[in-house]
């Protein structure tokens, strides 16, 4: 399937060539990789470019509200043991920063992608994939994203025709109901921590019964699917029950769940579980997340949570009290303007942590530790939280933008 | 209401907790044992009875589909109609809200009935989804300070004779009338847009409610100090929006 049988045409040649252009003068002028307005140049002038690009390449599309940067990332490293690899690795998921990341990967054999939940389905019709992997749906940013089940519905419908093969998380019903209107499906009971947002079906509205791990709806039978892949414990089972140890340098479970779907994606392209899983330990940090880094001579380990589920995954990974937590909160446009979803996660977990909170909406968090009867402090800055932590590694939890600016303080 | 004990009903968290309105069930809950109360939360899934004993019930917000379904249920259980006509507190937000009133428009773009326990009638806004930091003015007959809240709804709820307004808008749409309201009351049922959750930056409202489930006008003082931060806040960026 992959190579260049196809030439690109002299218009889409221009396209990537004044996108790269778009690109350097960003980058010069200080405003980023560039890699989005890059993409944006091209699309303008050949706006087939992305279904072009895409035509010489073996696509995979990642999507997910949670672990898409992330599980891009680890199959990227698995399917590099079969051929070239090009990945938009930085997480610009949405059409042009696609565009751009497969047009610096002429010689590649995959194309690994991730998309944007609101894109997939435009995406999944454009490129052709040949495997869709689906993580998780969960509430995210609710101001402005659509309803998540009805992004379950929209992924459905976008799904039906394709003829990729869905590599989909058997653990979430919302998932379930997406990627079940799909000829090919392989599921990975991968798991799922969060689970607020599915029990009502998604298939007819009846209340959600959940025993155990098992789960189906008590009126219309819409049930979890037998998977073929399963992620226990550290190990990962696959489909003639073997099961192959998990040792990524990343933390938590959600990684392991993460690794998991990637080493099904990668078996998919012939690429076997244990050589899949061995290339994944190379991957230390994604886009600075999982991050150990030393700023006023003290470790801080970066991480990064953007809505209810990902906080949640997120305190099942961090040490044991009496580690020192800093929480730095923000709601500008790309984090969601609207600060309630603080309400959803169960802070109550971090009893025993000391904790320290910053951001621009500070005071949204420290209502919400109020209320949960915790004991904090209110911080102007990183600098000040530092000061003030007791010894020992510091973890770091902050949503989109303020984890952007951590990341800049402390020079990451 | 007996005793020192407060029954908290939380209404159909499977449907109706989408926009962290669960919050407002934490900070009454909390503001309740800081008055040295017995709390009893009783959180009620969509398959279950809504208990009739409860002296609070909260309702949230949802999506679409989850409101149509929750008004089915809660009119085929009756329960929370049958609580208030013994005088149970009912506090509401968004979906919640449209739900106690006559009808609303439900996902499908029909009218839908709902509970009748708020005379007001909700429908589909035609202008822009409001979406925004909100300030405004309770209905001083409450005693309360300034509202504050963040509001995302498409509906539009017009109130009926018997249903107060909650509150007066200075910043922000409110019920999206054109009249300036935001949110309806009567004796001891509310209904608001607001989300935040409203409780965390307003919770005299709380306090409200917990003083009419006691029948007592005060209540011993508690440490307001970061929720008065936030809603100074708030109400400065609700007066300057982006």
């Amino acid at each position: 399937m992959a190579g260049n049988t196809e030439p690109l045409s002299p218009r889409a040649k221009l396209a990537v060539t004044a996108g790269k252009a778009a690109a350097a003068v960003s980058r010069a002028a200080g405003r980023g990789s560039g890699s989005v307005i890059g993409g944006r140049v091209a699309l303008k002038l050949d706006p087939d470019l992305l279904a072009r690009l895409a035509r010489h390449l073996d696509v995979i599309l990642v999507s997910a509200t949670n672990g898409k940067t992330t599980t891009t990332r680890l199959i990227a490293e698995a399917l590099r043991a079969g051929g070239p690899v090009v990945s938009n690795a930085l997480g610009a998921n949405m059409p042009a920063g696609i565009t751009s990341a497969l047009a610096g990967g002429s010689d590649a054999k995959f194309g690994v992608i991730e998309v944007d939940e609101k894109y997939l389905a435009g995406v999944a019709r454009d490129v052709t994939p040949k495997a869709i992997a689906l993580l998780n749906l969960s509430r995210d940013q609710l101001d402005r994203a659509a309803e998540t089940r009805m992004l379950a519905e929209h992924w459905r419908e976008g799904l039906s025709g394709s003829k990729a093969l869905i590599i989909a998380n058997a653990d979430d019903p919302l998932i379930v109901w997406a990627a079940s209107s799909s000829a090919n499906v392989v599921w990975v009971a991968a798991g799922q921590e969060w689970k607020d947002d599915a029990w009502s079906c998604p298939s007819c509205g009846g209340v959600m019964q959940r025993p155990g791990d098992d789960w189906f709806c008590g009126e219309c039978g819409f049930r979890r699917p037998t998977p073929s892949w399963a992620l226990s414990g550290d190990y990962v089972l696959d489909p003639h029950g073997s099961a192959w140890p998990i040792k990524l340098q990343l933390p938590g479970r959600a990684n392991k769940a993460n690794a998991a779907t990637s080493a099904a994606v990668a078996a998919a392209f012939g690429v076997p579980p244990q050589v899949a899983l061995e290339r994944m330990y190379s991957v230390q940090a994604v886009a600075g997340r999982y991050d150990v880094v030393t700023f006023m001579e003290r470790e801080l380990r970066l991480l990064l949570a953007k809505n209810p589920a990902g906080w949640l995954e997120t305190f099942s990974l961090i040490d044991p009290p009496p580690t020192p937590v800093i929480m730095s909160v923000n709601a500008r446009g790309a984090d969601g303007t609207d600060t309630s979803w603080l309400w959803d996660v169960d802070y109550t977990r971090l009893a025993g942590h000391p904790l320290f909170v910053l951001g621009d909406r500070k005071l949204d968090l420290a209502v919400r530790l109020e209320v949960a009867g915790l004991d904090f402090e209110v911080c102007e800055s990183l600098d000040d939280a530092v000061r003030m932590a007791p010894p020992g590694r510091i973890e770091i939890i902050a949503n989109y933008t303020a984890f952007q600016d951590l990341r800049r303080r402390v020079g990451n | 209401m007996s005793d020192n004990s407060l029954r908290l009903v939380w209404i159909y968290p499977d449907l109706l907790s989408t926009y962290g309105d669960q919050g407002n069930a934490l900070v009454v809950e909390r503001r309740a044992r800081q008055r040295g109360l017995d709390v009893q939360r009783l959180d009620v899934r969509s398959d279950q009875q809504i208990p009739t004993s409860g002296d609070i019930y909260l309702i949230g917000g949802g999506e679409d589909r989850p409101q149509r379904l929750a008004a089915e249920r809660l009119i085929r259980d009756g329960g929370l109609s049958r609580a208030v006509s013994n005088g149970a507190i009912v506090f509401s937000v968004c979906a919640g809200y449209q739900i106690l009133g006559h009808e609303f428009i439900n996902d499908l773009g029909e009218q839908q009935q709902g509970l009748g326990l708020l005379d007001v009638v909700s429908t589909r806004g035609e202008a822009e989804r409001c979406v925004g930091d909100v300030l405004a003015d309770i209905d001083p007959r409450l005693g309360l300070p300034p509202l504050t809240g963040f509001e995302n709804h498409q509906g539009v709820t017009h109130l009926g004779q018997t249903a107060r307004p909650f509150a007066k808008v200075r910043f922000g749409k409110g019920n999206g009338v054109g009249d300036g309201y935001e949110g309806a009351w009567n004796d001891t049922v509310f209904g608001t847009y607001m989300h935040g959750p409203v409780m965390a930056r307003n919770p005299h409202i709380a306090d409200l409610l917990i003083k009419l489930a006691l029948d007592v006008n005060a209540l011993p003082p508690a440490d307001d100090r970061w929720y008065e931060a936030l809603r100074q806040e708030r109400i400065a960026a609700a007066t300057q929006p982006a």
